[in-house]
Formats: structure tokens, C-alpha cells, sequence
């Protein structure tokens, strides 16, 4: 084995331990909680989409959101490995806690990063193909490796890397991107900074000893919270709008609309009265809220298809 | 039993649990690709 010292992908400079590394370790590398959001957020667009896919490639391309999202994880996990050994949340992931070379991981996430993408175009088509490679590359490139440890718009701009999948999804059955997939990739596009900074404003200082210049280590917890704020008013008429432009139906428009309120008057409650609970109380809502409208328009066309 | 056996005992279940690992997802990629030709000419048109 290459003594992990003098590898040059080691980036981070982390000691691998001499034992290999166990199929967990390859499986955590794929950050599988964000990769089943992906897989809800990608089958969401998909079903959503006119036209129609065969079952069989339907699956080939959810898995291929899947793998391409794992591979961004995997070399999320490669390049911020020196960051991830000082955060209490991360520091037990494979490179940090010794259990992989960090050379192996990148090759691991390069190997599916293109697999992947190779595949979506033999199964679907090459726009869903070059929405996958955009993807792989905004979060890697832009996301990882510039925005991250540049500015607290981090979460802001790189969160158009998670809001692609639906967009994908709806491009493998319909071959293009239209103002349907774009709405999906709006409504996660909006909702992730409120999402992560409610959960930053309780990690604010471990951010701060990793030197990731998330929103409340830059500007301070209030002016966070006014943010979420912002990005709530924006959120919260954006989640009907798929009712609005009859991608949903009414029923749908009336529960987002009541959601959306929930998620306004939570975060405004966090604005006035600014407690941990309160912002891990938000988080949690969010999780919830996105769920709740991905299922709910997935539902109605699964039903409406049976009906 | 020496520390150094038991981590070589160890490193070896670990690479023979990854090697079959490994089988299975070449067996998986042959399984998916054989399954995405017969789609694609059964339906007569590559998709596009």
C-alpha cells in the first residue's frame, strides 16, 4: 500500500490506518441520506414530466442521479477531508477517522462520477446525461472546491447542485428542460438556504473552528435569521405555484399554501425569539415541508395515472 | 494471538468481503445493461 504521506491526492495530509477499508466505509463515502433525497427529489420529476420513460430505464436513471450524487459525496468527502476531521458531525467519516486513503475515495468518486454519467445518456438521453455532469461539476468545482471556504453565500449558490435532480429527472422522460422542471429546481433552489442555516445557526461554532465562513460565523446570528426570513417570504408563494401554472392541483395549492404560512411564521418566530430549539424546530419543519410537496404532487399524478 | 495476526486476519476478511462486493455490482452493471439493450430494441428506437 502507498503510505497515504506521501501520496499526492492526500490532500488534507491524513494517516490511513494499514487495515483496508470495509464496503461501509465505500457506502458512507456516498453520503447515503443526501442520496435518497436525491432519489425522492429525481423520481418526483420524473413522474412529473410529460411524456413516458420504460420502467426499466425509469430505474436506470434514478439510480444514475443516485450513483451521481454518491460520487459528489465521495469527492466532497476526498477534498474537504482536513476540514471534516475538525467538525464533530464529520470527523468519524472514513479519511478523517483513518479508514480510507484519501486517494482511494477520489478515484472511487471519479469511476462513479463518469459511470454514471455515461450511463443516464445510454439509458434516457444526453441532455439528462449533461444535467447529471453539470450537476457532479457545480458541486465539486463550484460548490466544494471555490464557494465553500470563499463566502457565507455558500449554501445560497451552491445549493443549485441539490435543486438539479428533479430537473434531471423530468429531462430523462421528456428530453428537455422546461418551465416544469424548472419550478421543481426553483422550489429546492429556495428552500435549501432557510434549511441549512436554521441548522448553522446551531453549529455556528463549529463551522467557525473548521473556518467555513457559514452565514452566522460571517454576518452574525441575527442577520442570518433575518435571511431565513427572506427566503421564507419567497419560499412559501413559490410552493404553490406548481398549483398556480396546473402542474398540481387546487388541493395541493391550499395545503402548500398552509404549509408555506407554517414555515413563514416559524421562522419568524426565530427571528424574535432566537433559541437553539427553535432553529433545530425549523430545520426539522423544513425537512418535513419538502417532503410534503414532493410527495403530494407525486401522489396525485401516481393516483391520476391509476384512475 | 499477536496483534499483527489479528489485524491481518482482519485486512483479509475486509478485502474478501469487498471483493464480493465488487462481483455483485459487475453482475448487477451486466444484468442492467443486458436489461436496457432488450428494452431499447424491443421498443425499436434508442431513446432520445
Amino acid at each position: 500500500m502507498t503510505s497515504p504521506t506521501s501520496d499526492p491526492w492526500n490532500a488534507a495530509g491524513l494517516e490511513a490506518s494499514p487495515l483496508a477499508p470495509d464496503v461501509s466505509d465505500f457506502i458512507a463515502l456516498l453520503k447515503p441520506r443526501v442520496m435518497s433525497l436525491v432519489v425522492f427529489t429525481g423520481l418526483t420529476g420524473m413522474v412529473m414530466a410529460p411524456g413516458e420513460l420504460h420502467p426499466i430505464l425509469a430505474f436506470v436513471a434514478i439510480l444514475c442521479i443516485a450513483v451521481g450524487a454518491g460520487a459528489s459525496g465521495a469527492i466532497n468527502m476526498w477534498y474537504d477531508a482536513d476540514i471534516d476531521a475538525i467538525m464533530e458531525r464529520t470527523k468519524d467519516r472514513p479519511i478523517p477517522a483513518g479508514r480510507m486513503p484519501a486517494s482511494q475515495a477520489l478515484t472511487f468518486g471519479v469511476i462513479l462520477a463518469v459511470g454514471s454519467v455515461a450511463i443516464m445518456g445510454l439509458a434516457t438521453n444526453l441532455v439528462a446525461a449533461g444535467l447529471l455532469a453539470l450537476t457532479i461539476a457545480f458541486y465539486v468545482f463550484v460548490y466544494t472546491m471555490f464557494l465553500k471556504r470563499r463566502t457565507s453565500q455558500n449554501i445560497v449558490i451552491g445549493g443549485a447542485a441539490g435543486a438539479f435532480p428533479p430537473m434531471i429527472g423530468w429531462a430523462a422522460v421528456s428530453g428537455d428542460v422546461t418551465v416544469g422542471g424548472i419550478l421543481l429546481f426553483a422550489l429546492i433552489f429556495f428552500w435549501t438556504p432557510p434549511h441549512f442555516w436554521a441548522l448553522s445557526l446551531v453549529k455556528a461554532k463549529e463551522y467557525a473552528r473548521a473556518g467555513v465562513p457559514m452565514l452566522p460565523v460571517v454576518a452574525g446570528e441575527p442577520a442570518t435569521r433575518r435571511q431565513i426570513v427572506l427566503y421564507s417570504v419567497i419560499l412559501a408563494p413559490l410552493g404553490v405555484l406548481p398549483a398556480v401554472l396546473e402542474f398540481a392541483s387546487p388541493a395541493y395549492g391550499v395545503a402548500a399554501g398552509i404549509l408555506g404560512l407554517v414555515f413563514l411564521g416559524l421562522a419568524i418566530r426565530l427571528a424574535l425569539r432566537p433559541t437553539p430549539r427553535l432553529a433545530m424546530g425549523l430545520f426539522g419543519y423544513s425537512i418535513l415541508y419538502l417532503f410534503l410537496l414532493f410527495a403530494w404532487m407525486l401522489a396525485e399524478r401516481v393516483v391520476g395515472a391509476w384512475a | 494471538m499477536a496483534k499483527g495476526d489479528s489485524q491481518d486476519l482482519e485486512r483479509q476478511r475486509r478485502l474478501r468481503r469487498r471483493n464480493w462486493a465488487m462481483l455483485a455490482v459487475l453482475a448487477a452493471l451486466f444484468v442492467l445493461f443486458y436489461l436496457m439493450t432488450v428494452v431499447q430494441f424491443g421498443t425499436g428506437s434508442a431513446a432520445s
